[in-house]
């Protein structure tokens, strides 16, 4: 590991200053360190942004703001959270342990890198998302957490974040403050597919800091919402697959369906195709599985991963059809 | 700013690199804390940072400038009296070769607290409702960040049940 300063930030001013400069933001550091340590990335300065306010309070449309510095130990806790948006704290509570959870920031989380192997392996792969234009030998590697969605002849790694899912069934907003001023943008805009470019992962510019997120009031399908996540053991481990999904039903039939789906994709991955097939229709396992039919028949599945077209297939079934269940 | 480490001031190391667990274990010699994987998958180098449990080796010591951390040599009293929940893995048998111990025991203590806190855990029905139940899955889920190669998971398990059962009075 190179040697690198460590400075807290006064203020977001300050970070983005510094930033701007060529910093690094450091969060919980859960990521950040272990990267620097395994020289997948280098620093010359680490700024501190964990101790920058770190509220969680209701906005004045209904909805909830969360500061980018709360940690997922306490959004998973929050009253407003687990009461609102179940599929929030259920997501947080899925990922990682409680120790890493008690560490890690909103912001960070949002921000960690992918757990392909092949990416952290500096002196025995190649790595067009560390090393642009050297390759990816996961393409015919061990691929069994790859992607089956959106991914290119370039990169075949996943997000791994399962807040980042719930985020995105939420319709959840994220605000950044850069060296140009604030803007504010929807989290399922916010990762970019690999393309020709795999270590391009976000729209961030230059400088710019993850300040917040902010979610919508709860609609009824998200007041009736889950996270389900499968994994190789049952807890402290990646996601194979996961599905957030929230079902609104009237006089029996769908009137609001959200999915969103993890461990498919470069970005966490909002089956809009599956939702729209859903609405009006009688909630039936035929018509949940007809509708995640939809959305995935673009998947390309890898040489290690096709059985996650059929795990996907399955999870979002059993969890819209505990949902509508659970409506009668 | 100093670190408060088991009541003591310490001075930061000098090159931000170091992380907590290397100034606890190469500078204090507080080897209590044991470094496992060095990359947050195992558990075994689990402190408590302001009462909150986090894993030394990805927590750099500069992050704890100002923060009180308590590790395994900061739980027992004075003399040769154990902690409460030291002296139930010992007569519960909740280890074999003792590696993990120091981390799965700072880990439980904080766990404890979580749950009277009324915290949920990603096993835990309803979400929404607090406190939530005391059951052998909500303890293995909520500890499922401390890794035990012996397999001595029933008998620690067992000891955190000890600990759960004599504090809730």
């Amino acid at each position: 590991m190179r040697t690198f300063e460590y400075i807290r930030a006064a203020d977001r001013a300050d970070a983005v200053a510094r930033a701007r400069r060529g910093a690094r933001f450091l969060g919980g550091g859960t990521n950040i360190v272990d990267l620097l340590r395994q020289n997948v990335e280098q620093a010359s300065e680490l700024v501190d942004v964990s101790r920058l306010d770190g509220a969680i309070r209701q906005s004045d449309g209904g909805g909830l703001l969360i500061d980018a510095s709360v940690r997922n130990a306490a959004l998973a806790a929050h009253p407003l959270v687990r009461r609102r948006y179940p599929v929030l704290s259920r997501a947080l509570l899925a990922g990682a342990s409680a120790q890493i959870r008690n560490m890690a920031t909103v912001g960070g989380n949002i921000l960690q890198r992918t757990r392909c192997m092949y990416f952290y392996d500096v002196e025995g792969a190649r790595c067009n998302k560390r090393q642009p234009g050297t390759g990816c030998d996961a393409l015919d590697g061990f691929n069994r957490y790859h992607a089956i969605l959106g991914a290119s002849d370039q990169c075949v790694a996943t997000h791994p974040s399962d807040m980042c899912v719930a985020l995105a069934m939420l319709d959840a907003l994220i605000h950044l403050s850069g060296p140009d001023g604030k803007r504010s943008i929807r989290l399922t805009d916010f990762h970019v597919l690999p393309n020709a470019s795999p270590h391009i992962e976000t729209v961030l510019k230059p400088g710019e800091l993850i300040t917040g997120v902010e979610l919508p009031p709860p609609s009824d399908a998200v007041t009736h919402s889950e996270y389900r996540k499968v994994r190789d053991r049952s807890s402290y481990a990646f996601a194979l697959i996961s599905v957030a999904g929230g079902l609104a039903l009237t006089d029996g039939r769908v009137t609001e369906a959200r999915i969103a789906l993890g461990g498919v994709a470069a970005r966490p991955w909002r089956a809009a195709r599956a939702e729209a097939a859903l609405i009006g229709v009688a909630p039936t396992e035929e018509a949940f599985l007809a509708a995640i039919r939809e959305e995935l028949a673009d998947a390309q599945p890898l040489s290690g991963n096709a059985f996650k077209i059929v795990l996907v297939e399955r999870t979002v079934v059993a969890l819209l059809a505990a949902l509508a269940g659970a409506h009668q | 700013m100093t670190i408060r480490v088991n009541g003591t001031e310490v001075s930061p190391p000098d090159d931000a690199r170091v992380s907590l667990l290397d100034l606890l274990r190469e500078h204090l010699h507080l080897t209590g804390t044991k470094k496992g994987c060095d990359q947050g998958a195992c558990g075994a180098c689990t402190v408590l940072l302001d009462g909150n449990r986090v894993l030394s080796c990805l927590t750099l010591a500069a992050q704890a400038e100002g923060s009180d951390v308590r590790t395994i040599e900061g739980l027992a009293g004075e003399g040769d009296d154990l902690h409460m929940l030291q002296q139930a893995f010992v007569e519960y048998d909740g280890l074999q070769c003792g590696y993990c111990t120091p981390g799965q025991i700072c880990s439980a203590i904080a766990m404890a607290d979580e749950l009277r806190r009324g915290d949920p855990s990603y096993v835990t029905r309803d979400i929404a409702a607090s406190p939530p139940p005391v059951t052998r899955a909500e303890i293995r889920e909520r500890m499922s960040g401390n890794l035990c190669r012996c397999g001595a998971h029933n008998g620690i398990v067992e000891a955190i049940e000890h600990m759960l059962r004599e504090t809730a009075a």
